[in-house]
């Protein structure tokens, strides 16, 4: 029981609660009456994504994904250069230094252990993926603003009686 | 660097330059609105007929944003190949069509709003334009939700109280839509580590575990959902319907046209492209159910389609037919693909059909208050080429050669003999029938009047309760003008030669269907 708890609830944790709340988002969005409720849901359903995202990206004991570089001054001239590679081929580098040492070449002493720095690409994928939710639930409370102010409710089920009554745009 | 080099980000960033340049200067003066809309649409134009010569002369162009080359996750990739050439052709053929349509519309249904109209209009376009050029899985989302933001605007411009409602149904689903195309991305990244949808594809054939892993198997099924909800596959289709019909006439020739059709192309692109023939029909081989839901999507649209008495909700219900066909085809897995050349070829006849219909519906709208098919009465004497149009557009639904459409359906029901769909080809012959019954009863109405044939107790209750607005006699034509004229018959025309050049057509959709190895799926009885 303990050993099941272990490999299925605490080391995917994570991964059960944004299964939940993309549930419960979900049924708000299916099952809920009011189209506030809804957005609601929606709003939950597309943060569970997120959590899911920035779950990928995480690795146990990892540091941020930002580059020390200890001693200036050496490294001053090819500054430029060794930044650039770190910048983008940093899973790529053969060699696995300890940042903390900086003897050797430039390169070498740049090296990244790519375990020891959290995977930046889920997160930076996920500020996107913020701004066009926060871009859908603006236009949609527009929306509802809008519908608010033409049909004088917000309920789904009232809105449907007012839709089948007929002749609602003359 | 030459302009030549340049292309693929052009075709992307004239029309998004074109809203900016729409939002700057357009509230001042609404009449400098058009003329840059139509300029950067027609340079987006030009440069997607010059990368299509490009890539059928010497092969698919590769652009990286910035020249981030490298696959590890920031670059942004265009790619223009065999694939995707004829349908980036095709979106800035119908949207430089239909912009000519919304002269006259924008000015008489967002009078005040023309600017907004059109900065929509073009970040569409940007949009669908980014959706089929783009290389890179994420990025594919992101523009999927650029063009589905934009169309909710588009929809909800209209003055119906139906229109608003429709759009935010259509939200809450386009978005269900899209969160689930990306929570496949997610996985899929999870599994292979890049969002590059080449390195996607080279990763899943090399690398045994990862490609028989269930992770992969979860994305798959996510995205295919995510796309089937954006192109409305018919379980899924609840949104579309009003969501076109209660739409501004403008917004309705664009999107229709469009959205459905990109989303189908996203579908190909994610099966051949990511994840490969091979992983989709062997591994994961899924190919009958598909095949038989599309068959369901066929007939239960042609038979809700034929229960409509509005015309644009009967287009509506055509496109979830259609878009069956599509969906069928490009899943018949038939040794030789003629069903993914039919779904293909089908991409590009079906944008020009429902553009016509769609166009000739906003006229009929508009000039004869006709929403309902009784409506229609003595339209061909009032309007005979916007009737030319729609006859044509009609003809070419129903399959009559020499238009696309008969085309598209000998390549899908090829596809479907060799494939051994012999449930499909039925399918396709029956909603033929039924478009048939469908338009040849609006021709009849059209031609003849609403009560046709019935003996002279109709005739006589007819003149008991005259109807306000037939003065049936004298018919003044009163055709469209030529901003909605032109585009009519430029769709018409273009619906013609497509079938007369599809031979042609099918061999440049071939090439790029020629590398991929032919798969025989056993059968499943």
């Amino acid at each position: 029981m303990a050993e099941f708890f272990q490999t299925t609830i605490h080391d995917y944790f994570n991964y059960w609660v944004y299964v939940i709340l993309m549930m419960i988002g979900l049924w708000a969005v299916i099952a809920k009456n009011n189209l506030i409720k809804k957005l609601i849901g929606l709003s939950i359903f597309q943060t569970a994504i997120i959590l899911f995202y920035v779950s990928i990206g995480v690795k146990d004991g990892a540091s941020i994904p930002i580059l020390h570089h200890h001693d200036p001054a050496a490294h001053a001239v090819s500054h430029e250069e060794s930044h650039h590679k770190e910048g983008h081929k940093g899973d790529d580098s053969a060699a696995h230094k300890e940042p903390g040492d900086d003897k050797g070449d430039n390169a070498e002493a740049h090296a990244v252990n790519p375990d020891l720095i959290a995977n930046p690409l889920p997160h930076v994928l996920m500020l996107t993926a913020i701004v066009v939710g926060v871009a859908t639930l603006g236009v949609a409370l527009a929306l509802s603003q809008r519908i608010f102010k033409e049909f004088g409710t917000l309920e789904e089920s009232e809105l449907l009686e007012q839709l089948k009554g007929g002749n609602v745009d003359g | 660097m030459s302009m030549g080099d340049q292309l693929p980000a052009i075709i992307v960033l004239a029309p998004m330059f074109g809203a900016i340049l729409v939002g700057l200067l357009g509230n001042r003066d609404h009449r400098i609105c058009f003329p840059i809309v139509i300029t950067s649409l027609l340079v987006s134009l030009c440069a997607t007929i010059a990368a299509a010569q490009e890539v059928f002369t010497t092969g698919a162009i590769d652009y990286f944003v910035g020249g981030w080359e490298e696959p590890i996750g920031i670059g942004i990739h265009l790619r223009i190949d065999s694939l995707n050439a004829l349908i980036l052709v095709l979106i800035s053929v119908v949207v430089v069509l239909v912009s000519f349509f919304s002269i006259r519309r924008a000015g008489d249904q967002h009078s005040e709003k023309t600017p907004q109209f059109y900065i929509l209009y073009l970040l569409l376009c940007v949009g669908l334009l980014g959706i089929s050029i783009t290389g890179d899985a994420f990025n594919l989302f992101v523009l999927v939700e650029v063009s589905s933001l934009t169309s909710y605007g588009l929809v909800a411009m209209g003055s119906s109280k139906r229109g608003t409602h429709a759009a935010l149904n259509y939200l809450l689903m386009g978005t269900v839509g899209a969160s689930f195309y990306l929570l496949g991305v997610g996985y899929l990244y999870l599994t292979t580590g890049t969002l590059n949808m080449q390195d996607i594809h080279t990763i899943l054939q090399t690398n045994e575990t990862i490609r028989d892993s269930n992770a992969v198997i979860i994305a798959f099924l996510f995205i295919l959902v995510g796309i089937w909800i954006k192109m409305a596959f018919f379980p899924l289709h609840g949104w579309l319907p009003n969501a076109y019909s209660y739409c501004p006439s403008t917004s309705a020739c664009i999107l229709a046209p469009l959205m459905t059709k990109v989303s189908v192309y996203v579908m190909i692109r994610v099966m051949i492209g990511v994840f490969g023939v091979e992983w989709v029909f062997v591994h994961f081989g899924w190919s009958h159910l598909v095949v038989w839901m599309a068959v369901i999507a066929i007939l239960a649209g042609s038979m809700l389609a034929l229960a409509q008495r509005e015309i644009k909700k009967m287009l509506c219900y055509l496109i979830v037919a259609e878009v069956g066909y599509m969906v069928g085809g490009a899943w018949l897995s038939d040794p030789n693909h003629w069903g993914l050349t039919g779904a293909l070829y089908h991409i590009l006849a079906d944008a020009m059909m429902t553009l016509c219909l769609f166009l000739a519906a906003g006229v009929f709208a508009k000039r004869l208050g006709a929403v309902e098919i009784k409506d229609l009465e003595g339209l061909f004497k009032k309007m005979p080429l916007t009737s030319v149009a729609f006859v044509i557009a009609a003809l070419s639904m129903i399959g009559v050669p020499p238009t696309a459409g008969f085309f598209s359906k000998f390549y899908l029901i090829r596809g479907g003999i060799e494939g051994g769909h012999w449930e499909y080809v039925a399918a396709l012959l029956i909603s033929s029938l039924v478009n048939a019954v469908l338009f040849f009863r609006i021709f009849e109405i059209a031609f003849f009047g609403s009560k046709p044939a019935e003996g002279h107790g109709d005739h006589h209750e007819d003149v008991e309760t005259p109807s306000p607005e037939t003065p049936s006699p004298e018919i003044v034509p009163q055709e469209a003008p030529w901003s909605a004229l032109f585009p009519l018959l430029a769709s018409a025309a273009i619906i013609i030669l497509l079938g007369l050049f599809s031979g042609p057509i099918a061999e440049l959709i071939r090439e790029s269907l020629e590398t991929l190895p032919s798969i025989v799926v056993p059968q499943a009885d």
